[in-house]
């Protein structure tokens, strides 16, 4: 074998999952059709954002490097939602364009058994269902023990503006022409799914007068939990709001005909996300709306170009030229790119195992957009389970599966592999039931032990958490113990901040479950000998307590569900009156559990119990 | 399929005809060896049949025999209806022809049970399907229906609409911070919801609290010392009412010592062993088992003489009514008042004067119950409402999440922490009506329908 471990494609998940196995020691062959691309962000400039931005911290508790590459190069950090509660806070940084793909590669380039190499795979080496390695377009063969693809937006890449349809991939690089269709030939459901990305606008053309300022936040805020911050808060560029307007949406609706979305490019049409619709796609669908936000954004602090957020189109060049210059401040806005859509090939997700090996080819491991998800995050995540899961089977040990209630990186594989997709996939707090526990503050403690017992997480960083586990506990006794004295001084600083005054002596602990009673104020009363990071911990947890109770409560049912096993060999045929569509569903699917059979949509309830029942009957020691 | 069962499908009596079911895998087979007339192996489906049951070559009786072939049965089995003479014995008669030919007589609820496993009917149906092959009055039948027909899963369901409104907008909120295409979600807007929720909540809960009784009856203790006229009182009660079933032992209920129909609800007089006692050797009234008949009840009659002095025993008991529906009935007023109830917190308003042997103070007896129970009011009332105690409890924890979600508010929790509550609602109402899964449904399945055997 040349290498133990070959990943295809240098995006976000390419490079998470050739780090994991390269850092885990296993020769490592990184391929990209071009080594400038890899950890390009030819989208938006966003690492993180709601759901995603926790998990980029999972990621960094799990051992990845997203969260640290992006600690060191981005222009704005800020947390969001801030106001509306710590389960669904999450980091979004702007990223850079420049030094994020360089520091990346620098990383990737500190490891001893990675090698970096250019070439344009067309096909794999597959023996009695078995992937035994890669065949480059000139025919050349390079073996390895396991493939990982991580080819994005890559296979057989179109295009779209207006009525033009081109071959080519982001920045006009060339896409792999002939993998997908090897792949089908092997036996995968190929979908084709698109996606879109707005103008970059020249940063001197833009009147910024007109535009409302959007800065980071004023405090220090790291992805990762490993590193100081590596910036300065007066030194993070800002962002800039801007709407549209009537005149914009006329343009859009006397137009509409002229975009490819819209029937200037005939024939059937790749799905494109709802989560992240064009903005034809808002203005036509919301009549009623006079008007959508639009969010200018620096894309790097080394070159000129400022990406519009929220202006994602396929209409032809002239016609985007009269939609920007109808924006407010954008009036002479020079474009530097036209917004494009882009249609690719991916494999239908729930041909994978929760491992995200594939059913169809062992070997053969799967992760990012080629999986249906959109998101560099999305992506990141899956490539470091990949990367993982390839190097346990390398090592023959179980592969690591996070669940729905340990990680939203559960939550994404589950559902990608139980509900399939109908639409690129994009995390949302929303898709995970038990977010309460899945907080971006814990990640460490929920992920880090995990992430040292696959090899990722090294001894002194497993050191650190035992220390902050050490931590947390002593200031919860602290707090416990403590009472405060309700001294005249102390009575007053209630009174100045408008809270009701304690009648009686009462402990630390008890004084922080009060709604209104934060760390902060009773640090200002009495002296806490810990860090904010540890007091922001114990105050959620002991704040929250009783929600957080709940959550586990409802965590524990699903588990229960989680251990009633569909033994492997079942026959679906075999079940009478299940519902013809649920039937084929768990075929197509096969269900490791009863929890999971539950999730995938077009079973329902009554073919759940159904098939508990047959399980019961057929297999009675089964649970 | 599965062996082929039978059983007596219309309930045990006098009627004109009555029905025995037959269903599974050689059912058409099976009759069709008992019956004489056309070969029902040869017949069309859903088609009805004349001729004879036989045993031998006697005559058992002229019949009509429905075959109706799978799928499009009760059970989606193969399945034959005989219509036989009403009449026990005849009926009776048949029936065992069929076991001595191979059939199995069908446990409780079976065919049932087959028709919720082939799929023909959802867990909400089953269930209604119990109740209403148990019902015994026409309200439970209504109710049972209603529950059959779905109604009560609409009802739910648009609780569970208004749910996932608020719900989505919650969770746009959050996937989207920096966007203002949609509303915020605020407290303004979310209060008022809730507090909707709340009332609709409460008002099924307390219809549905009179759903089961309608379902299950009140069940109904007398209470009193031997002679104070407990029997006469029974016996008055069920002399009156003519619909009697007597000494019938409930499922896993306590024994039944009869059934009163009061304007369609049924009380249940429970456990009075020893109310039937003619010679009361037991001179004491047993105050703990008195106690723990009491506790047990939703009713209880307290029979008082009032031709004696309160005993202290009495006295005890009678300060053990206070959160219970109770009417006191103070018997033998035809005799000298020695009783006195001043002093004793107990209301004066559901005090009946009776003389049970001259037959007085009935009537306003039941008139006292009907007050009691509201019963006027669930009679005309249309009854869709849960009327079982899993979707009734569920109900119950949905209100108390409800609960949770106003003091969220009213504490200034962030939104985050208040959707879960929210959530839980949403959750559990479709665990009511079957639209989300949840396994101790499936617990409760075995339970009803013996499965798994």
């Amino acid at each position: 074998m040349d290498y133990e471990i070959i990943v295809v494609g240098g995006g976000h998940a390419g490079c998470e999952a050739a780090y994991a196995s390269a850092y885990k020691g296993h020769k490592t062959l990184l391929m990209t059709s071009n080594i400038k691309n890899i950890a390009d962000m030819p989208c938006n400039p966003h690492i993180g954002g709601s759901a995603k931005g926790i998990v980029v911290r999972e990621i960094d508790a799990l051992g990845g490097i997203m969260g640290k590459v992006a600690d060191k190069t981005h222009c704005q950090i800020k947390m969001l939602n801030s106001a509306k509660g710590v389960a669904v806070q999450s980091l979004r940084a702007q990223g850079d364009k420049i030094t994020y793909p360089k520091e990346m590669l620098n990383t990737l380039n500190s490891l001893d058994s990675l090698t970096i190499q250019e070439g344009m795979v067309e096909d794999l080496i597959v023996e009695d269902n078995k992937v035994k390695g890669i065949i480059l377009e000139d025919g050349t063969k390079i073996t390895s023990n396991i493939v990982i693809l991580t080819t994005g937006t890559y296979l057989k890449a179109d295009i779209l503006v207006g009525e033009t349809r081109t071959r080519k991939g982001p920045h006009g690089e060339r896409p792999s022409n002939h993998l997908s269709d090897k792949l089908r030939d092997y036996g995968f459901n190929i979908i084709r799914l698109k996606t879109g990305t707005p103008q970059r606008i020249a940063k001197d053309s833009i009147d910024y007068s007109k535009l409302k300022i959007e800065k980071g936040d004023d405090k220090y805020l790291t992805f990762s939990f490993d590193l100081e911050p590596q910036y300065k808060i007066e030194e993070q560029l800002p962002c800039y709001l801007t709407y549209t307007n009537e005149r914009t949406h006329k343009i859009i609706m006397d137009n509409l005909n002229k975009s490819s979305m819209y029937g200037a490019i005939e024939g059937k049409l790749g799905i494109g996300p709802r989560y992240c619709p064009s903005i034809e796609d808002k203005v036509n669908r919301f009549k009623d709306k006079e008007r959508h936000q639009l969010f200018i954004e620096p894309e790097s602090r080394y070159y000129d170009d400022m990406y519009l957020q929220g202006f994602s189109t396929s209409m032809p060049p002239e016609i985007q030229e009269q939609m920007v210059h109808s924006l407010a401040g954008l009036e002479n806005a020079k474009i530097l790119k036209y917004g494009y859509a882009i249609e690719y090939d991916a494999i239908y997700p729930t041909q994978l195992k929760f491992s995200l090996e594939t059913k169809i080819l062992e070997n053969l491991f799967t992760a990012g957009q080629i999986n249906g998800t959109s998101g560099y995050e999305e992506a990141a995540c899956q490539g470091l389970m990949a990367g993982i899961n390839a190097t346990l089977k390398l090592e023959g040990k179980e592969p690591l599966v996070l669940k729905r209630s340990d990680a939203y990186i559960g939550v994404l594989i589950d559902d990608l592999i139980t509900k399939g997709i109908r639409d690129p996939y994009r995390l949302l707090t929303s898709r995970a039931e038990f977010r309460l526990i899945l907080r971006s503050d814990n990640a460490d403690l929920r992920l880090r032990r995990i992430g040292a017992s696959v090899g990722m997480i090294d001894d002194e960083r497993l050191e650190k958490l035992n220390i902050k586990e050490q931590k947390i506990d002593e200031l919860k006794e602290f707090l416990k113990v403590n009472k405060l004295k309700i001294t005249p001084e102390v009575k007053e600083q209630f009174i100045n901040n408008n809270i009701e005054v304690p009648t009686a002596t009462l402990s630390l602990e008890q004084l922080l479950k009060r709604p209104e009673i934060t760390i902060e104020f009773l640090s200002s009363l009495i002296d806490i000998p810990f860090t904010d990071e540890i007091k922001e911990q114990v105050s959620i947890q002991l704040k929250y307590e009783g929600y957080i109770n709940k959550a586990l409560k409802e965590a524990e049912k699903m588990l229960k569900l989680e251990k009633k096993k569909i033994p492997s060999d079942i026959n679906y045929d075999d079940i009478k009156n299940i519902a013809s569509e649920a039937r084929q569903k768990l075929k197509e699917v096969r269900p490791e559990t009863i929890a999971q059979a539950i999730r995938i949509s077009g079973v329902n309830p009554a073919d759940i119990s159904i098939l508990s029942v047959y399980l019961r009957k057929e297999y009675p020691n089964n649970d | 399929m599965n062996d082929t069962i039978c059983a007596i499908a219309t309930s045990v009596g006098n009627g004109a005809i009555s029905i025995i079911r037959v269903s599974g895998e050689d059912a058409i087979e099976k009759v069709n060896s008992i019956f004489k007339g056309k070969d029902l192996t040869k017949v069309e489906s859903h088609t009805i049949n004349y001729g004879h049951i036989v045993d031998n070559d006697k005559v058992i009786d002229e019949v009509l025999v429905s075959v109706m072939k799978a799928p499009k049965t009760y059970t989606m089995e193969d399945v034959v209806e005989i219509n036989t003479h009403g009449g026990i014995a005849p009926t009776n008669k048949v029936l065992q022809l069929l076991i001595k030919n191979g059939c199995r007589m069908a446990e409780r609820g079976e065919f049932t049970k087959r028709a919720f496993l082939n799929g023909r009917i959802d867990l909400i149906e089953a269930e209604a399907v119990m109740d209403k092959i148990n019902a015994q009055t026409d309200i439970q039948n209504e109710l049972a229906n209603n529950q059959l027909n779905g109604k009560v899963s609409n009802l739910i369901n648009s609780l569970r609409d208004d749910m996932i409104q608020i719900i989505s907008n919650i969770n746009v909120n959050i996937d989207y911070p920096e966007y203002d295409d949609v509303d915020i979600i605020t407290n303004e807007i979310m209060i008022p919801k809730i507090n909707n929720l709340e009332e609709k909540i409460t008002k099924i809960l307390k219809e549905s609290k009179n759903g089961k009784l309608i379902k299950d009856g009140i069940k109904t203790s007398i209470i009193g010392k031997p002679n104070v006229g407990k029997s006469s009182l029974l016996n008055e009660l069920l002399e009156e009412d003519k619909a009697i079933v007597t000494e019938i032992a409930g499922t896993t209920r306590d024994i039944v010592e009869g059934q009163i129909n009061i304007n369609g609800i049924l009380l249940n007089i429970i456990d009075t062993a020893g109310i039937r006692e003619t010679n009361d050797i037991v001179e004491s009234i047993g105050v703990e088992k008195s106690i723990k008949m009491m506790e047990e009840s939703d009713l209880v009659l307290f029979m008082l003489n009032n031709n004696e002095e309160l005993t202290d025993d009495i006295k005890a008991l009678l300060n053990k009514l206070e959160n219970k529906n109770y009417i006191i009935i103070i018997n033998k007023t035809d005799l000298e008042d020695k009783l006195d109830l001043t002093n004793l917190n107990i209301n004066k308003d559901y005090i009946v004067r009776t003389s049970i042997k001259n037959h007085q103070g009935i009537d306003e007896l039941k008139n006292k119950i009907i007050d009691l129970f509201n019963i006027k009011e669930i009679e005309t009332k249309d009854p869709t409402y849960l009327s079982n105690s899993r979707s009734i409890g569920l109900l119950e924890q949905c209100l108390n999440d409800v609960k949770d979600v106003k003091e969220g508010i009213n504490n200034g929790e962030t939104i985050d922490m208040i959707e879960i509550d929210i959530r839980n609602i949403w959750e559990k109402l479709g665990q009511i009506n079957g639209t989300s899964y949840e396994d101790e449904l499936l617990d409760e399945m075995f339970k009803r329908f013996c499965l798994g055997k």
